[in-house]
């Protein structure tokens, strides 16, 4: 008997797509009204992988404050959390406990994959290599990526806004681009045109 | 006490409007903590959803609602559904015997305290409950801590509120509110001040907050007790918390902060005034002391807070006798 043959009755089940039942109750402003609570409580699982969980950490600290946007909670249990942060490098070892903690969240939930280790192996693709998971869409399906090495704390706050986007199809915040930026056009010295409006006059 | 028919219609008011106010205080607390945190760490905390975040735990609760129900598996499902829903209704009844105002009694009774200590211990059942049937390592460790520390943390807190029952001869919340005057210097603090501080204490312990808060401390044992608890369990564990919090408050307010009575126009704002106090002092110490390790915790009780009750009921016991 080969070494792959498994004893009888102890074969695997072949993998079965989960059924999902339509919903009893599907009134459009309904759905929507819990999608916007979904949007506006997003509670992310603490975990963090490598150097990108320091911007995790600093996103939910002063100065950028995932707070504002109702997202600091961040649950210490699976059950309790929406929201995944695949923050830093995923290493073969660590990959089954990333898919079990995956499946041990309820049911609406999120992953973002933050860094471009989470995306697709980042720094750490080269030939030969042989301890990391390059990208972590291998493991779980992923929502929202969000690049950089590591992705500034603004980077992150505006992949937990393109979620919110997924979910409800708006944006309640304005855009980087709409948002004026006081860099982009200097303003002119007043006194200036002032006096040559002057001297004109 | 006879149970007639207007009696019973009082208390099914007085259920109804307990539970309002139990919800709409999770609801403030949920905002007021996570702002209180937020500004001790130099942020402004919840600030988008809704005119400066108000509607922020609205949006969680309902959140909350709409989550996946979960039975993980070689679960115990009646203990794993009933906890969450135990943990929530002893508090109910612990609301009826507190004094709001002179007239805003739900339940008159002359053993008020007893009964409210009597069936505070209920919530740790629910813990119990939670930490067994989940079949979660995690789960029951948090259990087995929450039940050392509620046992121990009751001890004191009954002796430190025997000592007011001795100077006011009642264990009637009422009667306790009337022996006080109206002045900050007429209440219970002043006569009693080492028994208010032990009841701090003890209340910070009882209801598990922070810097006690070992039954759920997520660094060693995840979420504790309510670890596999998702979407509404979770939600029911929470608002008991709060409700539980605002309880020992109100004791706490009724004891030895003059209860309805204040300076000026005696009513029950003033109790809500001072239970909302002590309740923010709570979140204050919440975010400004860090977790204590457990025998720490047991170490605080049993050689400190213990003898020095015992001392403290001594003293007052002498003190009255002579005074006679
Ligand atoms: S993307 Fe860069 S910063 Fe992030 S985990 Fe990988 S190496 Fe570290």
């Amino acid at each position: 008997m080969a070494a792959t043959e498994r004893e009888e009755g102890t074969e695997r089940k072949p993998i079965t797509k989960a059924e999902i039942l339509p919903p009893i109750i599907n009134l459009k402003p309904l759905n929507f009204f819990f999608d916007v609570n979904r949007a506006m409580s997003i509670w992310p699982i603490t975990f963090g992988l490598a150097c990108c969980a320091i911007e995790m950490m600093s996103v939910s600290m002063a100065r950028f404050d995932i707070a504002r946007f109702g997202a600091e909670v961040f649950r210490p249990s699976a059950r309790q959390a929406d929201l995944m942060m695949v923050t830093g490098t995923v290493s073969k070892k660590m990959a089954p406990a990333l898919v079990r903690l995956y499946e041990q969240m309820p049911a609406p939930k999120y992953v973002m994959a933050c860094g471009n280790c989470a995306i697709s192996g980042g720094p750490f693709k080269f030939e030969n290599q042989y301890g990391i998971v390059e990208g972590v869409d291998n493991l779980v399906p992923v929502d929202v990526y969000v690049p950089g090495c590591p992705p500034r704390p603004e980077a992150i706050l505006e992949g937990v806004f393109a979620i919110q986007e997924k979910i409800l199809g708006i944006r309640f915040w304005p855009r980087p681009e709409e948002i004026p930026s006081p860099l982009a056009e200097p303003k002119k010295p007043k006194a200036a045109p002032d006096k040559a409006e002057s001297a004109k006059a | 006490m006879e149970l007639t028919i207007a009696n019973f219609v009082q208390i099914v008011i007085a259920c109804l409007l307990i539970i309002a106010l139990m919800v709409g205080n999770a609801v403030i607390m949920v905002y007021i903590e996570r702002k209180a945190a937020g500004f001790i760490q130099r942020r402004p905390g919840p600030y988008e959803v809704g005119p400066r975040g108000t509607i922020q735990a609205i949006c969680d609760s309902m959140k909350l609602l709409g989550k996946q129900l979960f039975i993980p598996g070689n679960v115990d499902w009646l203990l794993y559904f009933l906890a969450p829903v135990m943990a929530f209704l002893p508090v109910l009844l612990l609301f009826l015997p507190i004094p709001f105002g002179k007239y805003l009694v739900a339940l008159k009774v002359d053993d008020g305290i007893l009964l409210i200590l009597a069936f505070a211990g209920l919530g740790v059942i629910s813990n119990i409950l939670a930490g067994w049937a989940s079949n979660n390592k995690y789960g029951l460790l948090g259990a087995a801590r929450a039940v050392a520390q509620s046992v121990a943390y009751e001890i004191p807190m009954i002796m430190a509120l025997l000592a007011v029952v001795f100077m006011a001869g009642s264990l009637n919340l009422s009667e306790i509110v009337e022996r006080q005057g109206t002045w900050p210097w007429q209440w219970n603090i002043v006569f009693q001040p080492l028994a208010c501080f032990i009841y701090f204490v003890s209340l910070v312990g009882e209801t598990n907050r922070a810097p006690f808060d070992l039954p759920e401390a997520e660094s060693e044992l995840t979420a504790g007790f309510h670890t596999e608890y998702s979407g509404m369990g979770f939600a029911l564990f929470f608002l008991s918390e709060y409700a539980n919090m605002l309880l020992v408050s109100f004791v706490c307010a009724t004891f030895f902060l003059g209860g309805y009575k204040g300076p000026i126009l005696d009513g029950f704002w003033w109790t809500f005034i001072k239970a909302y106090a002590v309740m923010c002092l709570i979140v204050w110490l919440r975010w400004t002391f860090p977790r204590v390790r457990f025998d720490q915790l047991l170490n605080i009780n049993w050689k400190w807070l213990l003898p020095l009750s015992i001392l403290n009921l001594w003293v007052t016991a002498i003190v009255l006798k002579f005074i006679e």
